[in-house]
């Protein structure tokens, strides 16, 4: 244990993000559009993967807390557990994580933190992420009536899970608001440029916001884990 | 000028430029895009090179099967950055094959049409996670121990493509091998795993040399031009001699009763291939032909959309490729 308890909570939080985001994009393995894709979705992945397993060897042993931890004590945003859905929600889900992570990131590598090192490592890796996903809003949106019909439901139907990344993680000294407000102008303009309206929808559900954060999580995220689990679990102890 | 003189300077043209592509061929010069060759010389390579691109990218799917299950966050960092690797090498290879004239999108059709091959292993299941040990050991070993002559090939993109390839192969092998090392020496369920993921990919790895000298169709002509420059049981050969010590230092039994030292040939004697089912596989009766092929072309019908997205935007802003 080498962190400060006062940043663990955000360790373990940023590094479930980045966990849980890296086994969904890891699922596109095979299965996307252009061979580009194959290439650049696995590239992201691993990145996330990277990230994750800095920020989970801060707080304990990263297998540790990936395998065997139950669903309730993860920490990771709703966002990143969604399913993949077509290629427009995974895109929109990376451009609206991707948005996050750049700007919380890019505070945090100025800061003196366990988490700075990471943090200024990271902010050029994710400027890429964030690269790729608004190019991608673009063409999407900007391309034919069915991929903007696409992109504008995706955008919509994860626009709800997008307020709870704003929710304050103790022990980091960010300007909350501040960042909640150059995410929304960041997010908003590539809506715009890429022809697509922005959604009037509320930004978090309604019965918990920042439920994620509290180890509240959607359904498909217990099947997730049971998959990426259920191996390591089933040799208990093993060396790999 | 008579048609009859005309053909005869085309016959005089062509002759000059088989003897110039000959000499050069003979000379270990490499044959670059925009060099004269003759037409059965690209067609042949663009099979090959089809081929092979073919392989990297259905090659995906059966360790794909297991990146969601890696046991440890280190096993799955390695596991997708070679399954990135192989979408990497498709890209190669497709590139090398634009180069003679043929796109991508073209040897796409082919493969979903069922019209050109790739290597029949991927027609095999990776049933438990050391299923991905024996593939980085045993099939990307056979895929080296095939790949490394091509860096010495006579068409200069496949060559030079090949020098990356083979070097992220050999990376992908060891991982394999350090992968089944710490199953043959972990619980003895991790050993059972391991042991029983080399009983089921031994033969399909040594079937993936292809069939014996004297049955395989394209060999003589592929040698001729120094485009292969082994022979199928050379090769098959080299690899059973390279895998039978790193059998014995992994603890694992390779399942061949008639795996013998033969003192007399300097290499290993070993058991009969059973050909019927290399034919019956790659005739498309293996265990996955059909599930490889359908998700395959399940993923390019499932993208168009997106395809057609950027193509569109492409043309609206004159982006030169998305």
């Amino acid at each position: 244990m080498t962190t400060a308890p006062t940043t663990h909570a955000a360790a373990l939080a940023l590094g479930d993000d980045a966990l849980v985001l890296s086994h969904r994009l890891g699922e596109w393995a095979g299965n996307a559009p252009v061979l580009e894709e194959e290439v650049a979705l696995a590239n992201i992945a691993l990145d996330l993967l990277g990230q994750a397993r800095v920020l989970l060897s801060l707080v304990g042993d990263e297998d540790e807390l990936a395998y065997l931890r139950e669903e309730r004590s993860f920490r990771n945003l709703q966002l990143v557990e969604q399913p993949n859905g077509d290629f427009a929600h995974t895109l929109a889900r990376q451009l609206y994580f991707s948005t996050y992570q750049r700007l919380l990131y890019r505070e945090l590598a100025t800061g003196d933190t366990p988490l700075t090192g990471l943090a200024a490592k990271a902010v050029k890796e994710v400027a890429y992420h964030q690269d790729h996903a608004e190019h991608w809003t673009l063409r999407l949106g900007d391309g034919t009536p069915e991929s903007h019909r696409r992109m504008q439901q995706a955008c919509e139907a994860l626009w709800r899970y997008t307020g709870e990344m704003f929710q304050p993680l103790d022990g980091l000294d960010i300007d909350w608001p501040q960042l909640e407000a150059d995410w929304l102008t960041s997010v908003t303009g590539v809506l715009e440029r890429a022809t697509l309206t922005v959604p009037e929808g509320p930004r978090t559900g309604a019965w918990a916001a920042g439920a994620g954060r509290q180890g509240l999580h959607t359904e498909p995220f217990g099947r997730m884990l049971a998959e990426m689990q259920h191996l390591h679990r089933s040799h208990p102890g093993a060396t790999w | 000028m008579t048609a009859v003189t005309t053909d005869t300077q085309e016959a005089e043209a062509q002759a000059a430029h088989e003897a110039a592509f000959d000499a050069a061929v003979a000379a270990e010069e490499r044959i670059e895009p925009r060099d004269w060759m003759p037409d059965a010389y690209r067609a042949s390579l663009v099979r090959q090179i089809a081929q092979h691109a073919h392989s990297e990218i259905i090659g995906m799917q059966p360790e794909a099967n297991w990146i969601t299950r890696a046991p440890t966050l280190r096993r799955k960092a390695i596991l997708m950055a070679k399954v990135q690797d192989e979408a990497g090498h498709g890209l190669y290879l497709y590139s090398a094959a634009e180069t003679l004239g043929t796109s991508r999108d073209e040897l796409l059709d082919k493969l979903h049409a069922g019209r050109q091959k790739y290597s029949s292993i991927f027609n095999y299941p990776t049933l438990t996670w050391a299923d991905v040990g024996a593939i980085g050991w045993l099939v990307d070993g056979a895929a080296i121990t095939n790949q490394v002559p091509l860096c010495r090939c006579s068409y200069g993109p496949y060559a030079r493509a090949m020098v990356r390839i083979c070097k992220e192969e050999s990376f992908h092998q060891r991982q394999g091998y350090e992968s089944l090392l710490a199953l043959s020496k972990g619980t003895p369920e991790q050993h059972a795993m391991a042991q029983d993921a080399v009983d089921r990919w031994w033969w399909p790895s040594l079937m993936m040399f292809g069939p014996p000298d004297g049955e395989s169709a394209h060999s003589a002509q592929s040698m001729a031009w120094k485009i292969k420059r082994h022979s199928n049981d050379e090769l098959r050969q080299r690899f059973v001699d390279i895998c039978v010590p790193q059998a014995q230092a992994l603890g694992l039994t390779l399942p061949d009763p008639d795996l013998r030292w033969n003192e007399e040939r300097g290499h290993y004697d070993f058991g009969p291939i059973d050909w019927t089912e290399f034919w019956d596989v790659l005739k498309g009766n293996g265990p996955c032909n059909e599930q490889r092929l359908d998700r395959r072309r399940q993923a390019h019908e499932e993208g168009a959309w997106v395809r057609e997205a950027a193509a569109a935007y492409a043309a609206k802003h004159g982006e030169a490729r998305a």
